[in-house]
């Protein structure tokens, strides 16, 4: 099995071109940037369900909107609301409805598994689509992004796309940092084990309900953390960011990425979205740039049924190949 | 009467549902395949009856030819797609089928645009018959469930009566030996599957009359779908049938008491089940 992580050097390189990056780029990418890393920590909360845990769970936009929801509505209208009160919050409101949600779910496998989880999903939505509550399905404005304030001063100012951008960037690689422990921690292996043979770990002794919805509650507040800071970004939530459509698309970030591994929903985070930006450049594509959806939906088909280990999955394939020749040539090969 | 009329509804929404989800939960248990797509198909049926009934100027016309045009696409779709996916993780089944819908809805919108298309009801069948002074029912909804129920019927007899039906049951509950046995399988999946394509076509074709045709009309339906498998249990036509029931009831009940809060009640019937038999209530743990 490929390792989890990446190397540290090539990490770093990574976070050092990240933080470079608004240097070069004008407000929209910087914008686009702060989108997609905002995405990536979506999918890797939903890769610690599918990956790590081989949960399928295709409804994990609930939790991601639930938390947008509930800034959207602790937020007072005309002044900033704390960050400090409101991100633990809406990340435990999230963890909340994952928890009782995943009560119910958990105990489903397979088939059922991915069903109820949507489910779930549409069945918040409703919720929000159909009654008064966050402004039905008109939506609701954060007027006012959060104040972060720490010890009486402003480090970032979150009306700012720039710091905002380093707010998520910060937020991205806690999330990463972070995973990356609990997944060498015993939860991790055990979540691994239990993806692997779940019988076997119920034999051994393990309690294999209360880890999977552990993983469950986790999953869905880091999510809620995704979700917040797109409600903080885009300063606007609707129903839709609920939709089983956003859950469809978050998995498909994942795959696209290569699951199990923390590299791959980041990957496939930025490979989605600027697909996507590509299909819908009228510049490109002309004025088919409107219905985008139509080659992103031929391209997933075709990346399930040619590349069935993602993006991910073809350049590990690639590398491997590489040593594998270097070995046959007689060269040293590092492992 | 009211209530009366209420419960016609609800026994009219529950077998269109049941004819949806009869053939999502013969795909699930024989082919051991979770097709998202399947809401697609119905919308697929209603466009394709609102377009071949705006082309001969009748419905009589338009729904025979939408089934068949469906068939002939889930044949297709079956052969060239979805045999490959048999074998693979669900995962992967959930991805390629979330990929279809975008591929449709796109296609709808180019074809025929975005906004909600009216579908007549055919004269012969768009009277109300009164029950008050001010209360009717349409006739078209009571044709509808004659239909439905005939459909139910006949797909209860070919199940249980027939050579084909002994071979889907064989392959829904052990695959290889069917196959042992010399049941030809992958003529038998394509069959099932583009039977369940048109079931789900048919169902799109003759609702387009009541709730017109409308982009997103396949997801909605869908999500319901997978709440009646889910309380009926995978591969259960019998389950299906009194989850259909059992969902449409809950959800014109919900209507007339909280309309705002009667798609939650669906939900809630489904979680209830999920606490008290997980695998469903026609399937043994």
């Amino acid at each position: 099995m490929s390792p989890i992580t990446l190397p540290r050097s090539l990490l770093i390189a990574v976070v050092l071109l990240l933080a470079l990056f608004p240097m070069l780029g004008t407000t929209f990418y910087v914008q686009l940037g702060a989108k997609i890393m905002i995405m990536a920590i979506f999918a890797l909360s939903l890769d610690l369900l599918v990956g790590h845990t081989g949960l399928v769970s295709l409804g994990h936009a609930a939790y991601f909107g639930l938390a947008a929801y509930a800034l959207a509505l602790m937020s007072p209208k005309y002044e900033a609301a704390s960050l400090w009160l409101t991100l633990p919050a809406a990340m435990t409101a999230a963890a909340l409805a994952a928890l009782v949600i995943g009560f119910l779910v958990v105990r489903t496998a397979g088939i059922y598994f991915i069903m109820v989880t949507l489910a779930f999903a549409q069945m918040l939505y409703s919720l929000f689509h159909d009654t008064a509550l966050g402004g039905g399905s008109d939506g609701i404005y954060v007027q006012v992004r959060p104040e972060l304030i720490l010890w009486g001063f402003k480090p970032l100012d979150l009306e700012n796309p720039t710091e905002f951008y380093y707010f998520v960037l910060i937020m991205l690689i806690a999330v990463y940092a972070f995973l990356n422990q609990v997944l060498h921690a015993p939860l991790g292996r055990t979540l691994a084990g239990i993806r692997a043979n779940e019988q076997r770990m119920r034999s051994i002794g393990f309690p294999v309900f209360a880890y999977k919805l552990g993983a469950f509650v986790l999953a869905g507040a880091l999510a809620g953390l995704a979700g917040y800071l797109a409600a903080c970004q885009f300063g606007f939530v609707n129903p839709d960011i609920l939709a089983w459509h956003h859950s469809g698309v978050v998995l498909m970030m994942v795959i696209l990425g290569g699951m199990g591994r923390l590299h791959g929903p980041v990957l496939g985070a930025f490979a989605y979205v600027l697909i996507q930006e590509l299909l819908s450049a009228p510049a490109l594509v002309g004025p088919y740039a409107k219905h985008w959806q139509l080659a992103m939906g031929a391209l997933i088909v075709i990346i399930v049924l040619v590349l069935p280990h993602g993006i991910g999955g073809f350049i590990d394939i690639a590398l491997r190949r590489h040593s594998y020749r270097r070995i046959r040539s007689g060269g040293a090969v590092e492992t | 009467m009211f209530y009366f009329i209420q419960l016609l509804n609800a026994v009219q929404y529950g077998l269109l549902l049941f004819l949806l989800a009869s053939g999502l939960t013969l795909i699930f248990s024989i082919m051991g395949m979770i097709n998202l797509a399947h809401g697609s198909f119905y919308m697929v049926g209603a466009y394709l009856a609102y377009w071949l009934a705006k082309l001969s100027g009748s419905l009589w016309l338009a729904v025979p030819f939408a089934v068949v045009i469906a068939f002939g696409i889930g044949l297709l779709l079956e052969t060239a797609v979805f045999r490959r996916l048999y074998k693979r993780d669900h995962l992967y089944q959930v991805l390629l089928t979330f990929g279809l819908i975008l591929v449709f809805e796109e296609l709808r919108s180019i074809l025929f645009g975005d906004e909600v298309h009216g579908v007549a009801i055919p004269a012969s069948l768009s009277y109300s018959i009164p029950l008050t002074d001010t209360l009717s029912y349409p006739v078209y909804r009571l044709f509808v469930t004659a239909v439905c129920l005939v459909i139910a019927g006949l797909l209860y007899l070919v199940i249980h009566k027939t050579r084909v039906g002994m071979m889907i049951r064989a392959g829904s509950s052990n695959r290889e030996m069917a196959a042992a046995l010399g049941v030809n399988i992958p003529l038998l999946f394509a069959l099932v599957f583009a039977f369940g394509t048109a079931l789900a076509a048919f169902a799109g074709a003759i609702a387009a009359p009541m709730s017109s045709v409308f982009p997103g009309m396949g997801h909605q339906i869908l999500i319901i779908c997978f709440v009646v498998v889910v309380i009926g249990g995978i591969g259960s036509i019998n389950g299906a049938m009194i989850a259909s029931l059992a969902i449409g009831l809950a959800d014109t009940l919900g209507k007339v008491i909280a309309a705002e809060y009667s798609s939650v009640a669906v939900y809630l019937v489904m979680a209830s089940i999920l606490l008290w038999r997980p695998q469903g209530i026609a399937n043994r743990a």
